[in-house]
């Protein structure tokens, strides 16, 4: 025991750091923030460790080279002992770290927090919950896979939109021409030495500000911030009513930690690594690329977006989005901080979750894609066909062969790209459908061209025929009038 | 008692150290920029005539996908610089080459011949045989290789990822549905 203090003595005397590590930890915090809700920001640093470690142990095997990384991969998932299982935890990991960021910044948010004095720690968060974001997005093309390989083709797409510096940036970000060999070096750079050495800086310059400006007090309705009075305010607080963060507050802290790391592994465990999918090779063409869990949502925006205003929104968006973040500590720096007297701050954040929360639900099923499978593989339902003419018949093989069936579902099955046809002849008359079949029209295709007249004719004939059972196909009163005005019923 | 406002000696020598470290940084920064920006700066110089085979593997009035390795290959690059494209062959040599990618967001798309289309699996987009927007979120055609047919064989200029940005995607304008 004596050895461990004189050891313990030796370095205090030429590092003296004791007095300020005692002072840090010590520091008193109001009693009413050793709560539940004050555990996420050091979770989210919990987690940015267990990627630091693991982010190292895989690169003691991965090679960062198009022509090589996909099979060290393969090499880290089957052959290198508990490989599998390094690569599951900094994937969780991420998974994890874009989540709780992002729960730490709704709770930041809703309890006030970035109001004064404390903006630059807001504003810092909000990059680092950009680099975070950025963190994700090249460690998803580190894993040189095929989703990799078109993630990549659609981080090049959009940026080639932006105005005269489009191509030169696509170049920038692809470090050539086309996506290869330099385009995963420049993504190892970023994602190992560039984003990671930022986020320390600004975890650092984040943690400093906490411990200076204390960490914010729970907010109480009806107390509200003003800049003349809140320091004095909160060091009477701290004075009055706090005790030392350790122990007082930091068990909850150390908790939640253990249980969000523990979290991950189980994650790690049960789920196993993501991928890789299939070989990043170009000439592969069957493919239907998707981003990472925390990309979908955009995903799925830019397939509902109309055309005209997609490329706007992916260049303005991001823009009004972290201006707005950014201002949001100034515009709204005094005043009220609980969530309880803020509706509209509680409002925005459920706005923002149920969007986020549905576009991602619908990237599930991707109703805006079409089956590319389902002309072939879906059968037509057997009532569809019950009692039909021949002509019908040949229209329903008309219907499967020009692959009407990857945009259209009948009986549920098949694309969902266009209108379900069940009941089409509800909606359209004979004539209304021939004109869309061959001119297309809304968002569909013209087939005139690739329809013989005797094809349009069994479609047409097949599709006239899809109605429920209780009711009639649409017709055209007027023309039956015009044209058999005998055979309707006199008063 | 030195005057706050006089400069001594050694702050004039501080200022001179920081202006001279101003001018090496200055001075290291063009060839330090030129080199991060060298992907940028290169010009077109990548572009380059490659093949795609004989015309006669191109049926008249089909389309068909062929592979070909990008014009310039470095040893890192793996698979990624095999590439392919839709062949449409017209009649005679008249042909028309599309890229692979889509015209919104870069996924590949697939030909169906029998509906006449091209497919894209991520957000629907559709083009009729001639590359041309038939619907969907693209705003535009397929972007098209400039090709060459000479001794029987046809050769397109590649070596650039057609993006919706790239200059040669605007040759294949939008046109109205045919009616």
């Amino acid at each position: 025991m004596r050895v461990i203090s004189q050891v313990g003595d030796w370095f205090e005397r030429r590092l003296q750091l004791a007095a300020a590590i005692r002072e840090t930890a010590e520091h008193h915090v109001p009693r009413n923030t050793a709560s539940w809700f004050y555990v996420f920001g050091s979770a989210a640093l919990a987690i940015f460790l267990l990627q630091v470690v693991t982010g190292i142990l895989l690169a003691i095997i991965y090679v960062p080279s198009a022509a090589e990384a996909w099979n060290s991969l393969q090499l880290l998932n089957h052959d290198i002992t508990l490989g599998w299982f390094v690569r599951a935890l900094h994937g969780w990991g991420s998974n994890f770290m874009v989540a709780i960021v992002l729960i730490h910044m709704v709770q930041v948010f809703l309890f006030g927090a970035y109001k004064f004095p404390r903006e630059l720690t807001w504003i810092v968060g909000v990059f680092l919950l950009l680099m975070t974001l950025g963190m994700a997005f090249s460690g998803q093309v580190l894993r040189f896979d095929q989703d990799a390989y078109w993630g990549l083709g659609i981080g090049a797409s959009i940026a080639s939109r932006v105005p005269i510096l489009g191509p030169a940036t696509v170049k920038l970000m692809l470090g050539g021409p086309i996506i290869a060999g330099a385009t995963l070096s420049r993504f190892f750079a970023l994602h190992v030495f560039v984003i990671p050495g930022l986020l320390i800086a600004l975890v650092g310059l984040h943690l400093l500000m906490v411990l200076k400006l204390g960490i914010n007090d729970w907010p109480m309705p009806g107390r509200l911030v003003k800049r003349a009075t809140y320091t004095a305010e909160y060091e009477e607080l701290v004075k009055n009513d706090g005790e030392p963060f350790v122990p007082y507050a930091v068990w909850k802290d150390l908790f939640f930690a253990a249980f969000i790391l523990a979290a991950v592994a189980a994650c790690a465990i049960y789920f196993g690594p993501f991928g890789p999918s299939g070989r990043p090779d170009p000439t592969i063409i069957q493919t239907a690329p998707r981003p990472d869990y925390f990309f979908l949502w955009l995903y799925a925006l830019l397939s509902l977006l109309p055309p005209s205003l997609e490329t706007p929104a992916l260049l303005i968006g991001p823009v009004v989005v972290i201006f707005a973040l950014i201002l949001l500590p100034f515009v709204f720096g005094e005043g009220e901080k609980s969530w309880r007297r803020r509706p509209i701050a509680v409002l925005s954040i459920l706005l923002i979750a149920v969007s986020l929360g549905t576009l991602t639900h619908l990237s599930g099923f991707t109703p805006w894609s079409p089956h590319m499978n389902a002309w072939s593989g879906d059968p037509v339902p057997e009532h569809f066909l019950k009692g039909t003419t021949a002509l019908e018949r040949q229209g329903a093989l008309v219907f499967q062969v020009k692959q009407c069936r990857n945009c259209h579902s009948l009986g549920e099955l098949g694309g969902q790209r266009g209108p379900t046809l069940d009941s089409v002849a509800v909606r359209l008359t004979r004539d209304q459908l021939i004109r869309q079949v061959i001119q297309g029209g809304g968002n569909m295709p013209a087939y005139g061209k690739n329809l013989s007249p005797a094809e349009t004719t069994a479609l047409v004939a097949f599709l006239a025929t899809l109605h429920p059972p209780g009711q009639t196909p649409a017709r055209n009163a007027a023309l039956e009038e015009s044209q058999t005005p005998a055979a309707s019923p006199q008063k | 008692m030195p005057n706050e406002n006089m400069l001594t000696r050694r702050g004039l020598f501080m200022k001179l150290g920081i202006l001279f470290n101003g001018l090496v940084a200055a001075a290291l920064a063009v060839p330090i920029l030129r080199y991060v920006l060298s992907s940028v700066t290169r010009g077109s110089s990548y572009l380059g005539w490659v093949s795609l085979g004989h015309v006669n593997e191109f049926p008249e009035g089909e389309t068909r996908l062929a592979t070909f390795r990008n014009p310039i290959v470095m040893p890192a690059d793996g698979k990624t610089v095999d590439t392919a494209c839709w062949v449409r062959r017209i009649e005679g040599e008249q042909f028309q080459v599309f890229a692979i990618n889509c015209m919104h967001l870069g996924c590949p798309v697939r030909w169906f011949p029998q509906s006449g289309l091209f497919m894209c699996p991520c957000h629907g987009g559709a083009y009729y045989r001639d590359g041309s927007r038939a619907s969907g979120p693209p705003e535009r055609g397929l972007f098209q290789y400039p090709y060459k047919v000479k001794d029987g064989l046809i050769t397109i200029q590649a070596g650039e990822l057609p993006t919706p940005g790239s200059p040669n995607a605007a040759l294949d304008t939008e046109r109205p549905p045919c009616a």
